[in-house]
């Protein structure tokens, strides 16, 4: 009688030593870091001596006159509120067309549309930047064509440059969304497909009755992806615009960057605050995308 | 006739089809021409590439002798940076799939109550994000003295719940009563996860292999915090380098975002399937 319960117990106890290294890695890695932040942004001075700040949560009450902070928290919504939604969109529209077992050379155009993500994100932003350079081709080829009439400083104005990266997440990361989608689309049976059709419901109508309803746990957690990576936005803002001009296009991790390792100033307590700034919105903006998704069923 | 009828049908599904062909098209040049343009650029001397060719050139070699000369100056030769990012991103690679699958393997074949409420606690750590541990790991990794070195690029990126969650979803797939059957022969719990559960998981592993050592030769934040001394500087902080300069090479500048992307497009190309179910690995 007790001889199956010690092997059980044997059995149980090698599955904690499984799980064990990658569990402590995370403690170590992940969870500890963060609890450390939240102390580091109570306090000021530099790396080596640090002391609590006075009063404690000044750092914190410092973010709220930090105008850069809030023009990079302001850009970092802005590219949220445009680019996730065209992104999202144009992904499982893409999707529910290579769905189709009609459509021809299937395979040829999934992998095209799927092959920026075969770029890094730091190459992707050299690529755009030099194809958006004052000399660059866009500029040649809109010169040539007639639309103007001398060359746009695409990455020295706000707009243009806020626009440019804009359309390099979107290039980026559009085919890598569509995966999800495919992924989502072949669990649904194409019976389902079959039967509206019979009942005649067009394109339209089973795109947004059928699919978008079946497919809506891939969309809350691409959504959740989607948010999870603007909010950190950094290689883009770093090597596409380098912030500029003037700090305009900056994102929060690059500012978070610049206040801490970048730029020579390390002030860690003050970055520290940002950065758990950063994680609560991470936090709250992916529990709303869940209610959300809760909901839609 | 039947055969007559049907080709009518599938000519008149094709027809309707147009608007789906011609978005599609449009959407395909969009996301190649970029990529193509780069391996345009990597062969024209930098005033082409700014005068607008889009074709390939001749200069191909003038600019890869460019690009050695730009890394020496950046600190280390091109080879050796090569060579770092291939050394980290393999090593992540492999710690990685060994340390995660054995966790997924854990957590879902010994599944109890507590573990799986473990495992809900660690998902947590996907909302943490990179900037927000960036002081703290630094501080961690400079105070043991680990800055520029392997060991301070691949912790952080060894276990991650990702990873995890991907070999625990896909561990539901792994026959149960084969692993009672082994113990009956007396396998031991180690054994049957190296001897028969690795095996089995072959697929698992190639996916998660993918999307590691894409994920790892990608990196740009933190290995820019950690590897800061020359000799251990990686592809992408090299190609960064390249484009500061007062007056850019475009020719090689691309020529350096070709070195830096041709792994993860030999990848891409050869693995897509792999590299696929890596990024919805987890989502079953």
């Amino acid at each position: 009688m007790s001889k199956p319960k010690s092997i059980q117990a044997k059995q149980q106890r090698a599955g904690w030593l499984f799980l064990a290294p990658a569990t402590l890695l995370i403690f170590v890695m992940s969870f500890y870091p963060m609890i450390q932040a939240f102390i580091i942004s109570l306090k000021k001075g530099s790396s080596a001596n640090m002391q609590w700040q006075e009063p404690l949560f000044h750092n914190y009450e410092r973010i709220l006159q930090d105008k850069t902070f809030l023009t990079a928290m302001g850009n970092t919504f802005l590219y949220l509120i445009i680019e996730v939604p065209i992104m999202l969109i144009l992904a499982i529209l893409l999707a529910q067309i290579l769905n189709n077992k009609d459509l021809k050379f299937r395979g040829l155009f999934r992998t095209m549309v799927f092959m920026p993500c075969a770029v890094s994100l730091v190459s992707y932003a050299l690529i755009f930047k030099s194809l958006f350079a004052t000399q660059g081709l866009i500029n040649t080829a809109l010169l040539n064509i007639g639309i103007i009439s001398e060359n746009i400083n695409w990455l020295g104005q706000t707009t243009t440059a806020r626009a440019v990266i804009i359309m390099g997440l979107i290039w980026r990361w559009t085919g890598y969304n569509m995966v999800f989608y495919l992924a989502g689309l072949q669990n649904i049976e194409y019976s389902v497909y079959e039967a509206s059709k019979i009942d005649g419901a067009n394109g339209w109508k089973t795109f947004w009755y059928i699919t978008v309803p079946l497919l809506s746990p891939v969309i809350v957690m691409t959504a959740i992806m989607s948010i999870n990576g603007t909010l950190q936005l950094f290689d883009e803002s770093v090597n596409l615009t380098n912030g500029g001009p003037s700090n305009t296009t900056i994102t929060m991790s690059h500012y978070i960057w610049n206040m801490s390792l970048g730029q020579g100033v390390a002030k860690f307590g003050y970055a520290s605050a940002l950065a758990f700034v950063v994680f609560i919105m991470v936090g709250i903006l992916a529990f709303i995308s869940m209610k959300v998704g809760d909901k839609r069923d | 006739m039947t055969k007559a009828k049907k080709k009518t049908n599938s000519s008149a599904i094709q027809r309707r089809l147009i608007p789906s062909y011609i978005f599609l098209v449009i959407v395909c040049i969009i996301s190649v021409f970029p990529i193509y343009w780069m391996l345009t650029a990597a062969t024209n001397t930098s005033f082409e590439v700014s005068t607008g060719k889009i074709w390939f050139g001749s200069n191909a070699i003038v600019n890869f002798q460019g690009l050695l000369k730009a890394s020496i100056g950046s600190g280390a030769p091109l080879g050796k940076i090569m060579w770092n990012s291939f050394k980290y991103a393999g090593v992540q690679t492999l710690l990685c799939i060994f340390t995660c699958s054995l966790a997924g393997f854990g957590f879902e074949l010994y599944h109890d109550k507590r573990k799986d409420r473990l495992f809900a606690f660690l998902l947590l750590a996907m909302m943490i994000p990179g900037v927000a541990t960036l002081i703290p790991l630094f501080r961690m990794m400079s105070q043991f003295h680990l800055l520029s070195t392997v060991a301070a690029f691949i912790l952080p990126g060894i276990s991650t719940p990702f990873m995890i969650m991907m070999f625990r979803q896909n561990s539901r797939n792994f026959p149960v009563d084969i692993m009672e059957a082994a113990r009956i022969d007396g396998l031991s719990e180690w054994a049957i996860f190296y001897r028969m559960y690795m095996p089995v998981m072959k697929s698992t592993y190639a996916a998660a292999a993918v999307i590691t050592f894409m994920n790892a030769w990608n990196a740009y934040m933190w290995p820019r915090a950690v590897m800061s001394d020359n000799s251990a500087m990686t592809m992408q902080m090299l190609v960064a380098n390249l484009s500061n300069g007062y007056s850019v090479d475009y020719g090689v500048l691309m020529m350096g975002v070709l070195f830096c992307s041709l792994p993860t497009m030999i990848i891409f190309f050869v693995l897509q399937k792999q590299f696929a179910e890596g990024i919805t690995g987890a989502v079953k």
